[in-house]
């Protein structure tokens, strides 16, 4: 089957309903996730967006599965760029884990495509997000180059 | 870092297992039996080296159907740069790195 996934594990000395609601809610999602916001209702069937900080929809799609503070699918389409937006929609996956005093976090996010330029663009910015999520939920402080929106894009 | 640091840096400290990475970070999402396609390593020795890099979490492995496929986790290595490299040293360090980069495909050109 033709398919591009990613699937990120971090170990995050927090509680899963911190990390739910770091993953959630925009006063978290901006100091580590380069400024930007989401709207939805969070619940099955709702509508995703990823707002960036000028106002633009970064990227969008609805609620498929959600079980917090274990749970989140969604299906999740670019929409900033033109060749990217045309791949259609991906399937983005959260699982919580909790175990002693960590919360293993595990992101997965695959597309019906082989060499997707989506997988590839969302794979080389997750990793400094996460190490950014992680860093702010342990130590209070997000990473350096994260809390903003990138210069020209 | 909630894989121990020591199990990163011994999971990283044989050529097999970076192979083993390489391999992954070129195709991902392989099942043992491709990992083990032109390999001079047996299975066993690439299941036993796989098991290192999974508890390293440098590998991580999900199921599909009867498959299990296996993924590079860059996390635990980007931790490792943003600890000791930190904010600080990374436009340099690009600077450094694409020169490098342009040097050696100067000598290999």
């Amino acid at each position: 089957m033709a398919e591009s996934q990613f699937v990120y594990v971090t170990y995050i000395r927090t509680t899963a309903e911190k990390l739910w609601r770091a993953l959630t809610e925009p006063e978290f999602t901006r100091q580590f996730w380069v400024g930007t916001a989401q709207e939805c209702a969070w619940k099955p069937g709702a509508s995703w967006k990823l707002m960036a900080p000028d106002g633009r929809v970064a990227d969008a799609g609805e609620v498929v599965e959600i079980d917090p503070p274990r749970k989140l699918v969604l299906t999740w389409q670019n929409h900033l760029f033109p060749e990217i937006t045309a791949e259609g929609f991906s399937r983005m996956t959260y699982e919580l884990e909790a175990k002693g005093g960590t919360v293993k976090l595990t992101v997965t996010h695959t597309i019906e495509k082989s060499d997707s330029k989506l997988i590839k663009a969302v794979g080389n910015g997750w990793p400094h997000i996460l190490a950014s999520l992680k860093s702010l939920l342990e130590t209070g402080e997000s990473l350096e180059g994260t809390n903003r929106w990138p210069e020209g894009l | 870092m909630g894989a121990d640091v020591d199990k990163v840096f011994k999971a990283l400290a044989a050529p097999e297992r970076r192979l083993l990475l390489d391999r992954l970070r070129a195709d991902n999402g392989q099942t043992l039996g491709q990992l083990c396609t032109h390999l001079e390593m047996t299975r066993q020795a690439v299941t036993r080296h796989l098991r290192l890099l999974e508890e390293a979490t440098l590998v991580v492995t999900i199921w599909r159907g009867r498959e299990k496929l296996h993924y590079l986790n860059p996390l635990p290595i980007h931790e490792i740069a943003e600890r000791w490299i930190g904010k600080y040293e990374r436009g340099r360090l690009r600077v450094l790195a694409e020169l490098k980069t342009k040097l050696e495909e100067e000598n290999n050109g």
